[in-house]
């Protein structure tokens, strides 16, 4: 929630929009400093409005915020980073709309806090390198849950607190983590979770950015990663990700 | 609502701030200007209004707003049939209609894909301009989504959906508005008017 200040200057990313009166947006904000908010943006739908191009969704924007009452007006804005590379692929589209939604379902307008402002930020440039876009999406998704208090367990059973053994493993959503076979076996609910992808996500939750671009995850290991990481998130969400339906879908029409 | 107010102004102060744009205040305004008008306004206003949804439609081909199916722009034979310009909205046709420019025919998509709001392909009229192109008769889509990032998932996703039948896809040109400061224009938009510059 934005401080008491009647004008301040922030950047911001752009979550979400929506068209409100004859020509406005109101924009769903992510900033650094001031949480997430909503502010309108006025004449935005008019092409020929200064600030018509700068508040597009999942751009880096310099804004100059009024507060006027209840409402937050966006007085000004500059484009910092437009991630084109976004606005000409679609895959890499529906995901960014994936990080957007995730850090709105994550967060609420107190607690979200620069760390996640600064992840989503990254995440969006490194969706517009020439890499496979799901190591972005992965690598963001355990990152965020690590900063919304839900980092899963990767080196300890969750249900033991043994040190897991270099094997083939499972994993419960429900316990938040990995459970050991024997674990498992006593309680019945878990999904296999194998050696190779067990080391890449205890990477992704160490390793920065650089040394896990490096890495070669094969189209078996991305849906293994993408199977285990999308069903931890939807049962803390406790629903479905509007933007994950999308993805699949484009994924069945390539085949 | 406070009971000193009669159930008749309730109710129409709840209806019009279900609409876009209205809040309770604006809702609250309009009601008692009704109030004090001619009886003749209020009249001609709920007539329009039961009109509005009994004597519409979506036209069968187009899936423009009409009265008479197929619309007057399907139905005219005047005009080309082998171009179509697809829009997300009705009220986009009427600007496209402004122009004075385009002779061809129209697809209304009635929205714009938004995976994080939920809105996919089988919640606009895209399964239905692919049937369309499919009849055969079409040689060029124009899409005309509106130039945001919806809009740019919508004209990504109708590309791979329509090139594959063999129909040339194009896109309206981007770029400066008329009448705007080129200091203000964010890069996107220069970038996309440098690309489409032409020789003069």
């Amino acid at each position: 929630m934005p401080k008491a200040e009647r004008v301040f200057r922030t950047e911001a990313i752009v979550l979400r929009r929506q068209d409100i009166g004859e020509a406005d947006r109101l924009l769903l904000l992510l900033t650094p400093d001031h949480g997430k908010f909503r502010a309108v943006a006025h004449g935005t739908r008019k092409p020929a409005a200064r600030k018509t191009g700068h508040v597009e969704l999942f751009t880096l924007v310099d804004m100059l915020i009024r507060r006027r009452g209840e409402w937050y007006v966006v007085a000004q804005a500059e484009t910092k980073n437009a991630f084109l590379l976004l606005r000409e692929d679609l895959v890499r589209n529906t995901y960014a709309n994936h990080l957007a939604e995730l850090l709105d379902r994550f967060t609420s307008d107190q607690d979200s806090s620069r760390a996640e402002f600064d992840l989503l930020a990254r995440a969006l440039g490194w969706l517009c390198e020439d890499l496979d876009p799901r190591t972005a999406a992965r690598y963001y998704e355990i990152r965020l849950l690590a900063l919304a208090g839900f980092a899963p367990s990767l080196h300890y059973c969750s249900v033991g607190q043994e040190p897991l053994e270099p094997q083939d493993q499972f994993f419960s959503v429900a316990d938040g983590g990995v459970i050991c076979p024997d674990h498992y076996f006593e309680q019945a609910h878990g999904m296999p979770i194998s050696l190779t992808a067990l080391k890449v996500l205890r990477h992704m939750q160490t390793q920065p950015w650089d040394a896990i671009k490096a890495l070669h995850i094969n189209t078996p290991l991305h849906l293994e990663l993408e199977r285990l990481t999308l069903a931890y998130i939807t049962y803390l969400l406790e629903q479905r990700l509007q933007s994950v339906e999308f993805l699949r879908r484009l994924r069945r029409e390539e085949l | 609502m406070s009971k000193a107010v009669p159930l008749p102004v309730t109710r129409l102060i709840e209806a019009l701030s279900r609409l876009p744009g209205i809040g309770p205040k604006s809702a609250s305004r309009l009601t008692y200007y009704l109030l004090r008008a001619p009886d003749e306004l209020s009249h001609t206003l709920a007539e329009a209004l039961s009109e509005l949804k009994s004597q519409t439609r979506y036209c069968s081909v187009c899936y423009n707003i009409t009265e008479e199916d197929p619309c007057a722009i399907c139905a005219d034979t005047q005009r080309d049939s082998t171009q179509v310009v697809v829009v997300e909205e009705p009220l986009d046709v009427l600007a496209v209609e402004r122009t004075g420019a385009f002779q061809g025919r129209y697809h209304v998509l009635h929205g714009a894909l938004s995976p994080v709001e939920g809105i996919g392909p089988e919640d606009l009229k895209i399964g239905e301009l692919v049937r369309r192109v499919q009849q055969g008769g079409i040689l060029e889509i124009i899409i005309a989504t509106n130039p945001g990032v919806e809009g740019d998932a919508t004209a990504m996703y109708l590309q791979r959906q329509l090139t594959p039948l063999g129909v040339k896809v194009t896109r309206l040109a981007r770029g400066l508005p008329t009448g705007g400061d080129l200091e203000y224009v964010d890069s996107v938009t220069l970038l996309r008017a440098l690309q489409g510059r032409h020789e003069m």
